[in-house]
């Protein structure tokens, strides 16, 4: 039993999981790339596929025409891509804005309000984002609950239009991923040391340029890390832009949806799927190298 | 002299947290309004909670996210800790690139590509070997099983780095041999992350719409599902009732898991 276990222990703990990953992650991601290049028709399943294997043998046809169609029709897919740019970006930006002071204040905070804070950063982060979008919907609608207590205020007579605009895609993405910007740069911010900022306190340095010479440098990969973990995600960002986008808003996530469930245009679908998938590739790509060039 | 969180960045701070918990209260709130009317408050009552009990659709779909949760969450931790120990106990081996990369590649993945390409799989699959006929539970349960194995990995690794090994090789020079060694030494020390990697995993699948929208069949709809479908015609109290259901749930979970960590780890580091 042991020598079994010293002999092919090691294989096992490695092959189990490769095997399954590979089998259930990289061959479906092989069978995407298959399905893209395919042609589309009308039956079960709505496509031929380019390479196919059975008792009839091995065909191997592929066929561009997908990702022509989206060459040709190109204002349909190519605003839903710069939108996904647009908005993620811009909710990577409003996050960092929001988490910075909070990470901050955690980060410089005694070790049991920490704790406690710590906490309610992550819990939000576990419960479903679904859920939470619900609550929003309930905020922003027309007779949502901010628009009730401005018009009881006097504010306005009419109620403001927030659902369907850039600004309610901005609070869902805002409200879902700002755990995931906050954990880096507090863990960049907690580890800076104290007695540097209290040397250029103690040596007449203003609150300001403390924060612009010393804290915001240091906290510079955190910063880049946060952002990765906002971006990429939200770039392929589905519930959010489904729930609380409308049209202006549209996104590649939802248009993957939209083609594969609406219009039973599998191949096609898989087509913007690897084109997503590229999108994401590059700020990774990016941060490797950043990373490189930081070791060397 | 001491340098002081700004009072600015102070105020900041608890305004992003409002952001994070304004929302879910005042729908925790309204789920205890009496009225049909969402925005109108028409006094207290707890009616709505009561008539989730009386929804089969809802009763059903729960008890397959329970289902699904628990198996693939049990997969994934399974899955992750062996993923874990190769990646931090193994000196470099063959196919550690190729494992790294399918290891974190699914954690960047926007999940429409990835519920896609999976249904695209299981349909390939269905017409060359007639597996699996059909989708359901359990092509959810696997699809939810590989993706929580790469976060279950991730914490379990963490853990597994930071742990102090001189135990490990003193029980070892001991004579003793290493599955007991795993067992009885190893295992214990790293049993907090193992919740924490199950607890996640859970969770992920518990809450995950568009994965389980892909890979799901007719008769297989989870919670998301259903109450993804139900938003879809507007917002109702019924809705409220069952996400401040979910919500209390998942944070109660958190909450005791979270205890039973900081608890094991005080008493760890008092020996």
């Amino acid at each position: 039993m042991n020598y079994f276990f010293q002999r092919f222990g090691r294989q096992i703990v490695i092959w189990l999981p490769l095997a399954w990953l590979l089998l259930f992650f990289m061959l479906p991601l092989i069978e995407m790339i298959n399905v893209s290049f395919s042609e589309a028709r009308r039956a079960v399943p709505p496509y031929n596929p380019a390479f196919q294997f059975g008792p009839g043998g091995i065909s191997f046809q592929p066929v561009v025409d997908n990702y022509y169609l989206i060459y040709e029709y190109w204002e349909d897919y190519l605003w839903p891509a710069v939108n996904s740019i647009r908005l993620a970006f811009f909710s990577t930006l409003y996050c960092l804005l929001f988490a910075y002071p909070m990470a901050w204040w955690i980060a410089r905070s005694n070790k049991s309000l920490q704790h406690i804070l710590l906490i309610l950063v992550l819990m939000p982060f576990w419960t479903s984002s679904l859920l939470r979008m619900y609550a929003l919907i309930g905020l922003l609608n027309p007779n949502g609950f901010i628009n009730d207590i401005l018009i009881w205020a006097g504010v306005t007579v009419i109620p403001i239009q927030m659902m369907q605009t850039d600004f309610s895609i901005y609070a869902g993405m805002v409200l879902t991923y700002l755990p995931l910007m906050i954990l880096p740069l507090y863990a960049s911010l907690v580890r800076l040391d104290g007695s540097i900022i209290e040397a250029a306190a103690d040596l007449g340095a203003r609150k300001w340029d403390i924060f612009k010479t010393i804290i915001l440098p240091l906290s510079i990969p955190g910063i880049i890390a946060g952002s990765l973990l906002v971006f990429i995600p939200a770039v392929g960002e589905f519930v959010i832009p489904a729930l609380l986008g409308g049209p202006e808003q549209l996104m590649l996530g939802k248009v993957i949806w939209t083609e594969f469930f609406r219009n039973r245009d599998w191949p096609v679908a898989s087509a913007i799927a690897i084109i997503l998938i590229a999108i994401i590739i590059l700020p990774i790509v990016y941060a490797r190298y950043q990373d490189k060039e930081g070791i060397s | 002299m001491r340098y002081d969180v700004p009072l600015i960045v102070k105020v900041l701070a608890i305004v992003g947290f409002g952001i994070l918990y304004i929302p879910v209260m005042i729908m925790m709130i309204y789920s205890f309004n009496s009225g049909k009317l969402v925005a109108v408050w028409a006094g207290f009552s707890t009616k709505w909670y009561r008539e989730l009990w009386t929804d089969d659709i809802l009763l059903s779909a729960l008890y397959k996210s329970l289902l699904i949760g628990m198996s693939s969450a049990t997969i994934s931790t399974f899955f992750g800790l062996l993923i874990a120990i190769a990646f931090v106990r193994f000196s470099a081996f063959r196919a550690r690139l190729t494992l790294s990369l399918v290891a974190s590649a699914p954690l960047v993945m926007p999940e429409a590509v990835t519920g896609l390409s999976m249904l695209l799989l299981f349909i390939a699959m269905e017409t060359t070997f007639g597996w699996p006929s059909g989708r359901g539970v359990d092509t959810i349960m696997i699809a939810h099983a590989t993706f929580g194995m790469c976060f279950a990995a991730v914490v379990i690794q963490t853990r597994l780095r930071d742990m102090d090994r001189y135990l490990e090789e003193a029980a070892r020079d001991l004579g003793e041999r290493q599955p007991f060694v795993f067992m009885s030494i190893t295992l214990p020390l790293i049993f907090p992350s193992i919740i924490a990697a199950w607890l996640l995993s859970f969770t992920l699948s518990f809450d995950d719409l568009v994965i389980a929208s892909f890979v799901s069949g007719p008769g297989s709809s989870t919670l998301p599902i259903v109450i993804f479908s139900k938003i879809r015609l507007g917002v109702s109290p019924e809705i409220n009732a069952i996400a401040t259901l979910m919500i209390l749930t998942i944070s109660g979970m958190v909450l005791a898991g979270s205890m039973l960590i900081l608890k094991r780890d005080s008493r760890g580091k008092k020996n």
